[in-house]
This record gives C-alpha cells, sequence and structure tokens, in this order.
C-alpha cells in the first residue's frame, strides 16, 4: 500500500511539475510580448481574454491546426528527430531543479523531482546535448540560411559553454557540492547577506554566468543563430506547425531553466531575501509554500531581466561574440576560480 | 531491474557501434557515436560512479561529438561509397580481430578476481571520494596528463595558424 501511495504521488508530482513548466514557458512568451510591446510604446496582446492574458491559449491554438510542411529536400529522420531533441533536453533539466524546502510527504520529496548528488552536472550536461537539436535542424533542413544560423549556434553554445562551466566552478568550491539543495542550503543563514552573490562574493561569477547563459539560450544580444536581417529566421527557416513551436517552447524552456539555475547559484534558491528577520507567520502550508513563493520571484526576476535587455540592446557582430566569449569571459573566469580557490584555501 | 537497465543499455551501446561502422553517412555515424557514448554513460551510472558518468556525457557526448557533427557539417560531407575492400584486411583482420577477443576475454576472466568487485547499483563511492584519489594518491599522472592535452592544443595552435 505504501509503495502504491509512494508511485501515485510521484506520478502526480511529475505531472503537476511538467503542466506548471509549460504553463510558465507559454505565459513567459506572452511577458515578453508585453514588456516588450511597453519598450516599444505599444500595447502588445490585448484583445484575447482581460489584459491579452488568453493569447499563449489562441497561439498554442493556431500552432497545432498549422498545415505541417515537409519541404522535398530535408534530410527526414534527422529534421524529425532535432526539434524532439531540443525540447526534451530543454525539458528534462528541470526534473532535477529543487523549489522548495526539503519536506516529504509518505516519503516523497514534495519540491523536486529527482535529487541526484550530481545534479549541477546533470542541468549542464543536458544542456550541452541540447545543442544537437539546432546542429542538426540546420544541417537536415539542407538550406544555406539554416546551415549558417545552425554552424554559428554550435559554435556560439560551445565557446560559451567553457565560460558558463568555469562560473559555476566558484560557486561549488564554495559548498564542497554537486547537490543543488547543498548549494542553496549554504545560502540561507542570513537572508540576502549570505547569498553567493553578495555573502559569498561570487558577483563577478554571477555576471560571467549571466553573459554565458544569455549566449547559450540564443537570446539577444547573442541572437545572431536566428539573427533575421541575414539569415531570414536562421536554424528553424524551414520549419512549421508544431516543429516550429517545438523549437519556440525549447528556448522559452531553457530561459527558465537558466533562470532557475542562476537562482539556485547565486541568489540562494527559495531561502527568504530577510532571512530570520521575517517572523515565521501562518501555519505549516504557509511556511511549505512561502520558500516556493521566493523560489518563483527570483525566477520571475531573472525572465524579466532577459526581455529587458531583449528590448534595449543591440545584436552582436560575430567576431565580437567569439572574441568577447574567449578573450574576455574565460580569463576572467578562469581568474574568479583561482581567486575563490586561493580564499577558500586560507580562510576557509 | 539493474541486470535488465544493464542488459538493454549494453545491447544499444553493440547496436550503436556496429551502426556506426554499417552507416554509409558520417553524420549518421557520428550520430551512432553519441548513442555508444551515452549508453556507456548509463552502464557508469549502474556501476555506481555518478560524476563519471555524467562527465562522459558532457564531455564525449556534449563536447567532443558537437564537434565531430561540427565538422561534417562544415565540410558538407556526402556519403561514402561501397568499396569490397581488400583481400589482405579480410585474410589478416577477422582472424586478427578473433585473436584479440580471445585474448583480452581470456585475461578478463583469469584476473577478475584481483579486480575487486562492484555490484550494479551499488553506489559506493562519491565525488568527493574520487577527487580525493585523484588529487592526492593520484596526483602526478594527473597533472602530467593535463600537460600532455596541453601539448596537444599548442600542437594543433601551430598547425592552424597562417603563414606570414
Amino acid at each position: 500500500m505504501n509503495i502504491l501511495i509512494f508511485v501515485l504521488l510521484s506520478l502526480l508530482k511529475v505531472a503537476v511539475v511538467t503542466v506548471i513548466f509549460l504553463m510558465a514557458v507559454a505565459y513567459t512568451v506572452l511577458l515578453e510580448r508585453k514588456l516588450v510591446g511597453r519598450i516599444q510604446n505599444r500595447w502588445g496582446p490585448s484583445r484575447v481574454g482581460p489584459f491579452g492574458l488568453l493569447q499563449p491559449l489562441a497561439d498554442g491554438l493556431k500552432l497545432f491546426l498549422k498545415e505541417d510542411l515537409m519541404p522535398t529536400a530535408v534530410f527526414r529522420p534527422l529534421f524529425i528527430l532535432a526539434p524532439i531533441i531540443a525540447l526534451s533536453c530543454s525539458l528534462i533539466s528541470i526534473g532535477v531543479i529543487p523549489f522548495g524546502e526539503n519536506i516529504h510527504w509518505h516519503g516523497v520529496d514534495m519540491f523536486q523531482i529527482a535529487d541526484v548528488n550530481v545534479g549541477l552536472l546533470v542541468i549542464l550536461g543536458v544542456t550541452s546535448i541540447g545543442v544537437y537539436g539546432i546542429a542538426l535542424s540546420g544541417w537536415s533542413s539542407n538550406n544555406k540560411y539554416s546551415l549558417l544560423g545552425s554552424l554559428r549556434s554550435t559554435a556560439q553554445m560551445i565557446s560559451y559553454e567553457l565560460a558558463l562551466g568555469l562560473s559555476v566552478i566558484g560557486v561549488v568550491l564554495r559548498a564542497g557540492s554537486l547537490r543543488l539543495r547543498d548549494i542553496v542550503n549554504i545560502q540561507n543563514t542570513h537572508g540576502i547577506l549570505s547569498w553567493n552573490i553578495f555573502g559569498g562574493i561570487q558577483i563577478v561569477a554571477f555576471f560571467i554566468y549571466l553573459t554565458a547563459a544569455f549566449a547559450e539560450t540564443n537570446r539577444t544580444p547573442f541572437d545572431l543563430p536566428e539573427a533575421e536581417s541575414e539569415l531570414t529566421a536562421g536554424y528553424h527557416t524551414e520549419y512549421s506547425s508544431m516543429k516550429f513551436a517545438m523549437f519556440f517552447m525549447a528556448e522559452y524552456a531553457n530561459m527558465i531553466t537558466v533562470g532557475c539555475v542562476a537562482t539556485l547559484l547565486f541568489l540562494g534558491g527559495w531561502s527568504s531575501p530577510f532571512g530570520n528577520l521575517l517572523p515565521a507567520f501562518g501555519g505549516v502550508v504557509v511556511q511549505a509554500l512561502l520558500p516556493v513563493f521566493w523560489f518563483v520571484a527570483k525566477v520571475f526576476c531573472f525572465l524579466f531581466l532577459y526581455v529587458w535587455v531583449r528590448g534595449t540592446l543591440p545584436r552582436f557582430r560575430y567576431d565580437q561574440l567569439m572574441g568577447f566569449g574567449w578573450k574576455f569571459l574565460l580569463p576572467i573566469a578562469i581568474v574568479n576560480v583561482m581567486a575563490t580557490s586561493l580564499v577558500l584555501a586560507f580562510h576557509g | 531491474m539493474n541486470l535488465a537497465i544493464f542488459i538493454l543499455f549494453g545491447l544499444l551501446c553493440l547496436g550503436g557501434a556496429l551502426n556506426l561502422l554499417l552507416q554509409r553517412h558520417p553524420i549518421n555515424s557520428a550520430l551512432s557515436l553519441i548513442v555508444v557514448m551515452s549508453s556507456l554513460s548509463v552502464l557508469y551510472l549502474l556501476l555506481g560512479a555518478e560524476f563519471l558518468a555524467v562527465a562522459q556525457i558532457i564531455v564525449y557526448s556534449g563536447a567532443i561529438m558537437v564537434l565531430f557533427v561540427f565538422v561534417i557539417m562544415l565540410l558538407n560531407a556526402g556519403e561514402e561509397e561501397r568499396t569490397h575492400g581488400s583481400r589482405a584486411a579480410y585474410l589478416a583482420g577477422v582472424p586478427g580481430v578473433l585473436a584479440l577477443f580471445t585474448v583480452l576475454a581470456s585475461t578478463f576472466f583469469t584476473l577478475r578476481t584481483s579486480f575487486g568487485n562492484a555490484r550494479l547499483g551499488a553506489f559506493v563511492a562519491t565525488t568527493s571520494d574520487l577527487s580525493r584519489v585523484l588529487f592526492r594518491n593520484l596526483l602526478l599522472p594527473f597533472e602530467v596528463t593535463s600537460i600532455l592535452i596541453l601539448v596537444a592544443i599548442l600542437g594543433a595552435v601551430v598547425l592552424a595558424r597562417k603563414e606570414h
């Protein structure tokens, strides 16, 4: 009986997290359209539902009903496989992300799908596999714009993966663990003061992570793979209907994942910014849900930043992009790793 | 359960390796190699080497194979032509491979007690255990390996540099 409850609760948890994640993806698109609209002095979507809130549903329905075109010259197996790789890799990462305190109910961890000892590495690994989605889509499309877009994207993601990986080493050194819950647990003693970005003096690492994450998710100012003025639409030029929607969802899901990881590593995860200053109010349920609120609020700020940057910054030139990644971010990340290890060796 | 997963991914690994040899298009071969690498990482995970499993994914499936695929895409390599191969290769190769396989198998079988035993699904060594061994007992070989890799990088830079 116990094992049955465990399995049912686990399945329910996975289903709930997946549905919330997909809804979050849909509404991130709306958030972006609304905010970019306001930045450009227009309203954004406002017709479907109150304040345009039903716009994501209408978009989803439209993409479902579109004709699924299959160009004649494409390499079919990979053309179909590529969006599946992109979307599934971006959805898997949410499985190891903790979004609340370690509370167990009937033996089920309520606020995390899988507590993996090497959780941080799993996220990096899944991200590195996600490159194939973009690389193969461009190649299998048999279109020179697609190929150029995917070559750019692959080169960009490989280059910035190094800086991204090196920027999180300082955090791992401080926590002494690759488990995401351990990394958060060392940051929740004195509220905002013990977050890695301030108390851990990982502010440099945070900005390296931020920049590299923008590049990894192919977002402005690093959105050269789909630079519409030169490449029509980059790697997804030939895609239509749900296959295009899968790339679109993968991009936004990656944004959310990157925001979650930044929150966990640098912004104290689900811990409250006020630490113990805030008295414990409400019952057990409120106290269990409050950390989730803080976590979601921090991720929301990160997504807001994403849209803000998209609305304000122009695109890099390709050589600037590569030069910035290899000649600026990477050396700084290495210096940061060395400085953090020296400080920890003498004071830790 | 563990044995079932082992057999499944072992077969996947072998299937990927065979497909790598049989496919005529380089990109299909490269993708089969990714399947081989990834199923190897599942086998590592079954033996409890969690760090090694994820490192296998990040380094081999994620970085090295991306570069392979990148180069194939960049050169736009076409399909290979099927040849009958040389007679010498058939005459010497097949018995050679069989002999090598027999020697390796018998060596592993006779030395199996001195290898120690790792059971499927037994998580014994954590990442910190692994790093302790790597950075204390095996520090010198580890650093020498990194110098070797540095030399390889410098060699690549020298070869790729344009003559002025």
